[in-house]
């Protein structure tokens, strides 16, 4: 049995992991990769220590670190579910199931969805979610952008260079992300900005094709081969069965947890992105992800 | 043995990741830079039926992105 199990090792995780080893807590990792949406930030300038590191580059620092300990690391599995029965929980992943005395939950976010018909079908297939990793398969090609935020903006500005037809497609008149960002798309001759534009289906064969939007009750069908989802994110879901009753959520689905990173379930914490913190950060993810394995710790001591 | 291929663009992190992790094992591998070769991209898109990098080509199977257990348990038959 394990003392600690931490879900997740980005910046959370990685801190819990690295406080959990130098507490001699006999420790169990388990993440589907190393880094979490750290790892696929173009730069990162406000991280002390670095003034400027790239995603990548700081995810191999926080890789080194954590291998540096002796933990128990199970690197390409993914926890499922969290069960808590007569005080232990087992954490069951699609290969098996682990006991620990403790958990903590800091397996971030992940990118929204539309839920439309046609987007699990074309993912891969023209349907992208990192544009930064696929926008150069698009090289003289008709796409979509669908978005407002900094995501979709720095998106419609990569393609600039690359596609030949960019549709950027927003749910209202309002764009949340940066108003220079939107002015490059603006000012751009190959952009074609649709405002109160909702997007209802992908169509296609093997690949995308076109896709069907509704713009202030018309009906449009725009001839595209690629299409970029950049609606933001949203917590990532683990399900949690306790002796206690539910795990406590807000309104957007994040944990609820207090400062000392517990949740309203004795044992269980929660770190970084997933929680309610305000302010999504990597520095503050990596401090909750110490607050919770000191909490942890605490609760380990008294309970022995 | 047949040749290992890495297709990725140089702003995808989980290229890099997988690049690293190949890196770290000791094996060879060729990298085609997609972004560069409209027409190695076009035979990747053939080949998989997948349009998103990374991808890695071993053993002449397709497996798409930083799969690491795919890409290890494919690796066992090289």
């Amino acid at each position: 049995m394990y003392d600690l199990t931490i879900i997740g090792a980005g910046p959370a995780g990685i801190t819990a992991a690295v406080y959990a080893a130098r507490k001699k807590l006999n420790t169990l990792v388990i993440t589907k990769n190393i880094g979490g949406w750290a790892a696929t930030s173009s730069e990162v300038g406000n991280y002390p220590s670095y003034q400027f590191i790239s995603g990548p580059e700081l995810a191999k620092k926080f890789e080194e670190h954590l291998k540096s300990f002796d933990l128990d690391l199970r690197e390409g599995e993914e926890a499922i579910s969290v069960e808590k029965i007569n005080n232990i929980f087992k954490v069951k992943t699609k290969k098996q199931e682990y006991e620990s005395k403790t958990v903590i939950i800091a397996n971030g976010r992940t990118p929204r969805e539309l839920n439309i018909p046609g987007e699990k079908e074309f993912k891969n297939k023209g349907i992208t979610y990192c544009a930064t990793c696929d926008a150069p398969l698009f090289a003289g090609k008709d796409v979509a952008v669908i978005g407002g935020g900094n995501s979709a903006l720095d998106a419609v500005i990569q393609l600039m260079k690359i596609a030949k037809k960019i549709y950027l497609i927003n749910l209202t008149d309002k764009f949340i992300g940066e108003l220079v960002r939107l002015d490059k798309a603006r000012n751009s001759e190959k952009v074609e900005i649709l405002e109160n534009t909702e997007t209802k289906e992908i169509i296609g064969d093997k690949f995308v094709s076109q896709m069907k939007a509704l713009k202030e009750g018309k009906e449009k069908i725009l001839d595209v081969q690629g299409v970029f989802i950049e609606i933001g994110s949203v917590p990532t879901i683990i399900d949690v069965k306790t002796q206690d009753g539910n795990l406590k959520l807000n309104k957007g689905n994040e944990i609820t947890v207090d400062q000392y990173c517990k949740t309203n379930i004795p044992g269980l914490f929660a770190a970084g992105d997933v929680t309610d913190v305000p302010y999504k950060q990597i520095i503050i993810a990596a401090g909750q992800g110490s607050i919770a394995t000191l909490s942890a710790f605490d609760y380990l001591s008294k309970i022995k | 043995m047949s040749k290992i291929i890495v297709y990725s663009t140089p702003t995808c992190p989980w290229c890099h990741a997988l690049k690293d992790f190949l890196k770290e094992k000791n094996i060879e591998f060729e990298e085609i830079d997609i972004s560069k070769d409209q027409e190695k991209a076009k035979e990747m898109i053939d080949k998989s039926g997948q349009m998103g990098v990374p991808q890695i080509e071993i053993n002449d199977k397709m497996i798409v992105g930083f799969d690491k257990e795919a890409i290890e348990k494919e690796l066992e038959n090289v």
